[in-house]
């Protein structure tokens, strides 16, 4: 119940600081030695592996650390395992093996009800497929996580709202999802994402079904996140929106092969640092 | 989460198939009706023998000729029923408890009037004891006099159908009619009694009893005696004081073979309300049935909902929606459907019931009312909470992977 309490707090304060601890501040996600496998025996894919141990031959595991403030890219072909690790990450999925401590909370030790309070507060899940709830109108939408988190009608309206227009959608609010363009359904899902303040922002492929002007547009809403201070890892193919990222890892068959650094973890992201080379080159 | 929004999720769900929602309330609503109505209609027929005992008169009983069901086999002649017997019934000394004996022989004749023809069904000669045991009441005219049985004289009661099919419109009393050839004049016309059986029991002409016997059917046998006991506690006490003398006059020794056969109205009655009790049942069970079908077809429809929808379930939970708010609100879609479909089931049958249905007229329980409303709703409680379930315990990443 410790952890259960701790979110609580954390999720009341407003836009939340990163926490000083006694020491350096806790990274925001800790992954461990983690391995995902479907199905059993010879039929089994291996969706994590991490490298391979030269001696014994056994999985290692997947060793990842994403510090408060940071913004990563996980880039790799359809197969890599992205998707699951990123699933893993929001805790829609659960590894086969491995820890996985998100803001300092061992996710694996939660029950139903513990992980549905942290996918509720402390993770802002934006998908593909923007994956709206239907027939609910924007306002609705955005409004819906602080509902699950019992805040009072006027203050999740008031909050949805200052959400909405951070997202530049303060027009839109009464609109149903078969009433906004892709890029907009998808700037109303980030806006839902980030109500709560979580403490990281996950994104499987936001920009994938939108044309290039909206993926502008969501992409400038994330980086004016990150600068603001959220940790946002996002999941892509396209080189152009790795560029947004300030460090890049690469994932080839269930291992990270490549972990670049682009831009310090404190500050603004590359693209609005150097803006004006970001459009050259990304037209 | 507010049970105020959690209605109005499960509102919004029910809405967006409106169709669908409708057609499995229809099936909430038949039950609930049929529950409410057949009900009804089983209560109304045993209220409606209920108030023909009271109409009978309690107190009445009757001796008819002939054994009961094995009883002639033993004995060794059928003696019939005479006007002797009658008079020996009314003896206070050995019959204290009964209170008036009136001899009654029936028969069937064509009444005509005018050149109207009609059959009377029950041509009955007797007492004017008659009335009161019988319960009949004149609301024209007056009764026949105990001078006009000993005069012979040919006057008659006639019942209400009786006096419209013969007369119409016209007022009876003081006319003649022919009745089987022999002129009758109508002194009064009894109240409608009304029934439920198979013969009207207003289809009636009651004369005096030498007269009927003298035109139609002879001196010989009365075809039943009427006897009124004191009181309606008195009907068993009257019962075996007839027996007892009936026995002696009939020169039996036997109980078990007797000639005669005594029976209270009220006991009749209270055979055919037990059977009505079944009959209710039964309805009540084809009823019962109806409502569990709708329930099922809850069942099926929150299945399919929760099927469909179950992409939306994974948003939910993605964005941090706890099991007990998916199983809430798929609870609450199920329970309203039970809900409205019960509550328009409830007016559907209240409004059935005011409508005569096979000759019966419905008698709303109460007790019905309210359980129908409370089996539906509780159904969809029960029977919701399946898929709700279901719906509650999808994996996040599941569901939404869902097509």
């Amino acid at each position: 119940m410790t952890p259960l309490r701790w979110s609580r707090r954390t999720a009341a304060l407003p836009e939340s600081a990163p926490e000083k601890g006694p020491w350096a501040p806790a990274p925001v996600i800790e992954v461990r030695s983690l391995i995902k496998t479907y199905g059993h025996g010879d039929a089994a894919v291996h969706a994590l592996s991490g490298p391979v141990d030269p001696v014994s031959g056994a999985a290692l595991g997947v060793e990842l650390v994403v510090q408060q403030g940071d913004f990563v890219a996980v880039m790799g072909s359809s197969g890599s395992g992205k998707s699951t690790l990123m699933n893993i990450l929001g805790c829609l999925d659960v590894p086969t093996s491995g820890r996985y401590l998100l803001d300092g909370i061992h996710v694996g030790g939660l029950d139903e009800r513990q992980l549905s309070l942290v996918r509720n507060r402390k993770i802002g899940f934006v998908f593909q497929s923007f994956n709206l709830v239907p027939r609910t109108p924007a306002l609705a939408q955005v409004e819906l996580p602080l509902a699950y988190a019992g805040v009072k009608p006027a203050e999740r309206r008031r909050r949805a709202e200052a959400a909405l227009t951070l997202v530049g959608l303060a027009d839109r609010m009464d609109h149903r999802p078969n009433e906004l363009s892709g890029g907009q359904q998808q700037r109303v899902a980030v806006a839902r994402a980030l109500v709560t303040a979580p403490a990281m922002l996950l994104a499987d492929e936001p920009t994938g079904n939108l044309d290039s002007h909206s993926t502008e547009e969501v992409l400038a809403v994330v980086d004016r996140l990150n600068a603001a201070g959220r940790t946002v890892v996002l999941i892509t193919h396209e080189d152009e929106v790795a560029r947004h990222a300030k460090r890049v890892v690469r994932l080839v068959d269930g291992r990270i092969v490549d972990d670049v650094r682009q831009a310090p973890v404190d500050g603004p992201p590359p693209a609005m640092r150097d803006d004006a080379s970001l459009v050259g080159g990304g037209r | 989460m507010s049970l105020f929004q959690t209605l109005r999720f499960a509102f919004g769900g029910l809405a967006a198939n409106k169709v669908r929602s409708a057609l499995t309330m229809l099936g909430v609503l038949i039950g609930v009706a049929a529950v409410i109505v057949l009900l009804a209609v089983g209560n109304g027929s045993s209220q409606a023998v209920k108030d023909s005992i009271e109409k009978l008169g309690t107190n009445a009983l009757t001796v008819s000729s002939g054994g009961g069901f094995g009883g002639s086999r033993s004995a060794t002649a059928t003696k019939p029923l005479t006007v002797d017997d009658a008079r020996a019934l009314a003896d206070p000394a050995s019959a204290p408890h009964i209170e008036s004996v009136a001899p009654e022989t029936t028969t069937s004749q064509t009444a005509l009037y005018q050149g109207t023809s009609h059959t009377v069904s029950q041509v009955v000669g007797t007492y004017p004891a008659y009335f009161k045991a019988s319960n009949s009441k004149v609301t024209k005219g007056d009764y026949f006099s105990d001078d006009d049985v000993l005069g012979a004289r040919k006057v008659a009661v006639i019942g209400s159908t009786t006096a419209t099919d013969v007369f119409g419109t016209a007022d009876p009393v003081g006319r003649k009619m022919t009745l089987g050839g022999t002129p009758f004049t109508v002194v009064g016309v009894l109240a409608t009694k009304g029934g439920t059986g198979f013969q009207d029991p207003d289809d009636v002409v009651v004369a005096p009893l030498p007269t009927v016997q003298n035109a139609f059917t002879g001196f010989g046998s009365l075809g039943q005696i009427l006897v009124e006991a004191k009181s309606a506690d008195a009907t068993t006490q009257a019962q075996d004081e007839i027996t007892t003398v009936l026995m002696g006059r009939h020169g039996i020794k036997d109980p078990t073979a007797l000639d005669f056969r005594v029976s209270s109205q009220a006991s009749l009655l209270t055979t055919q309300a037990d059977t009505n009790k079944t009959f209710t049942v039964l309805l009540g069970a084809v009823a019962a049935i109806s409502l569990l079908v709708g329930g099922i077809g809850i069942t099926n429809i929150m299945l399919v909902t929760v099927t469909e929808r179950t992409r939306e379930i994974g948003i939910r939970k993605a964005i941090g929606a706890p099991r007990g708010v998916i199983l809430g609100q798929f609870l609450a879609e199920s329970t309203l459907l039970s809900l409205i479909g019960g509550g328009l089931g409830v007016a559907a049958g209240l409004i059935g019931s005011h409508f005569t249905i096979v000759g019966i007229k419905p008698v709303i329980i109460p007790e019905s009312v309210v359980g129908a409303f409370a089996i539906a709703v509780a159904i969809g409680l029960f029977f919701g909470g399946y898929p709700a379930n279901r719906a509650a315990s999808l994996r996040p990443i599941e569901a939404l992977r869902h097509e």
